[in-house]
Parts: C-alpha cells; structure tokens; sequence
C-alpha cells in the first residue's frame, strides 16, 4: 500500500517540471506539451485524493478536466497553425504583436 | 512501497524529463506519450480504472497524434527558433525558468508534508469494488452532474467546430 503523500510528491515533481519547460522553452508546441503535462499533473492529485477518501467526485471532475484539456489542444494546435501558416515562426518571441 | 508504484513512478518522471529537455519536437512528443502512459498506469494502480482507460484513450490516443501531427504540419520553423536567441538570453531564462519551477515545487513538498489531514489515517470506509465504483461514476454523472456533463458536450462541439474555421485555409476572397 503506497501512501497517498507519495503520488503528491511525484505529481508536485510532474508539475514543476511542467513550469519549468512553460518557462524556458520558446517553441510554442513545447510550451503546449508542458502544459498538457502540468494539467496530468493535478489529474494525479485528484485521482489520489479520490483513492485515500473512497469518493468518485474527484474521478468525475478528472473526467471533466481532460473533456477540458482536450477541447483546449484542438483549439489550440489550430491556433499554432494558423501562426505558423501567417508568420512562418512558432517561437513565441517573435509573436508579439500584442506587446507594448 | 510497491514494486508497480516505482515502475510507473519512475516510467512516468523519465517520459516527463525526457519530452522537456530533448531537442527535436517529435522526440519530445513521444516521450511525453510515454509519461501519459504511464500516468495512465498510475490511474489504475489506484483503482481509477474509468479514468485510466479514459486517459489511454484521450490522452495516449488522440492528444499525441494531435500533437504530432502539429509537428509535422509545421516544419521547417524548428531550425529557425534555435538560431536567433543570443546565449546569455537563453542562460538567464533557464536560471529564471529553474528557480520558478523550485520554488513551485519547494511549497507544494512542504504542503504536502505538513498537512494534518494526509498524516491522519485514511478513510474507514471499506474499499469499493471497480464495478461498484463504475457503476457510482455513471450514476453521479446521469444525476447530480448533469448539467455539467451537457456543458461539456456543448462545449466540446464549439471547440471542434472553432479549431476547423480557425485551421481552414483562407482563400483570397473572389471579387
């Protein structure tokens, strides 16, 4: 029986993981990918949470998460290639129009 | 600790490690299925099999091959991003990006081994068999989460819809 402390830790790893690429990678597929990961990781977290107290509400929203998380790629690998189609570049610095 | 935990736990860390640091895109994606997949394992390890199975479906099935797919429709801007950002730019970010990302995990570690509630025995409940717990799922879902579940129906049509004008190719416009 693994405590349930241990799926924290490693989801908290998983997360910070996912920070650290969403911050240090200029290519916007890669800062997709990170953030795909960071959402897995408070999916972990849930499902966890849902073993220790015997309860399904948490599997429930991790079920909505991913409807979330999957409306969000489609969406957004649409947005990264109507970028590449109109600017030629994924890399996010030189996508600034929005920027002072 | 059980054998099954590290092995996924271990699966899961180095797919992770592995699709942040890797340089070509495709490499990247791959390794990142790896680290889903293996979430996946972790899913079931913990008696979540509705979510596990939903994760190998969603996730290692559809999510990957949407990425890669991305990848390959943009090629050609790999090698153009790596040339252009100056050495001691990219050094500071990857200080700055670290140090975030160990200050993140440095409060979420301390949560964690702080809490009065995760060092309190668990539940006295007795363990729900999966098809019990299959059934509870489907039960919730149909009664008190309705209204959300239609929500999410809704949404998902709009989002697909959305990604198909946003990804069509636009014609110059016939005068």
């Amino acid at each position: 029986m693994v405590p349930v402390s241990y799926y924290l830790v490693l989801a908290a790893i998983l997360f910070s993981i996912g920070v650290a690429a969403f911050l240090v990678k200029r290519n916007i597929i890669s800062i997709f990918m990170s953030i795909e990961l960071m959402l897995n990781a408070v999916n972990l977290t849930f499902v966890a949470f849902a073993h220790q107290w015997h309860q399904v509400s948490g599997q429930i929203f991790v079920f909505f998460v991913m409807v979330v998380a999957a409306a969000e790629a489609a969406v957004g690998l649409a947005i990264i290639i109507a970028i590449f189609r109109t600017r030629n570049t994924l890399n996010v610095d030189q996508v600034d129009l929005m920027k002072l | 600790m059980s054998l099954s935990f590290l092995i996924l736990a271990l699966l899961t860390l180095g797919g992770a490690v592995a699709a942040m640091t890797l340089h070509r895109l495709v490499h990247c994606v791959l390794a990142l299925t790896v680290a889903l997949a293996g979430l996946a394992g972790l899913y079931l390890n913990l008696g979540a099999q509705f979510v596990g199975l939903a994760q190998i479906l969603v996730y290692v099935g559809a999510v990957a091959i949407l990425i890669v797919f991305a990848v390959l429709l943009t090629r050609g801007a790999e090698i153009a991003s790596q040339m252009d950002s100056s050495r001691q730019g990219r050094f500071s970010a990857l200080a700055g990006g670290v140090a975030t990302a160990a200050a993140v995990f440095a409060v979420l570690a301390w949560v964690v081994l702080h809490s009065p509630t995760l060092s309190a025995p668990a539940a006295t409940m007795t363990q729900v068999a999966p098809q019990a717990a299959m059934q509870q799922i489907g039960d919730a879902l149909m009664r008190r989460y309705v209204l959300p579940l239609e929500v999410m129906g809704l949404m998902l049509t709009a989002a697909l819809i959305g990604a198909v004008i946003l990804a069509l190719e636009e014609k110059p416009e016939a005068q």
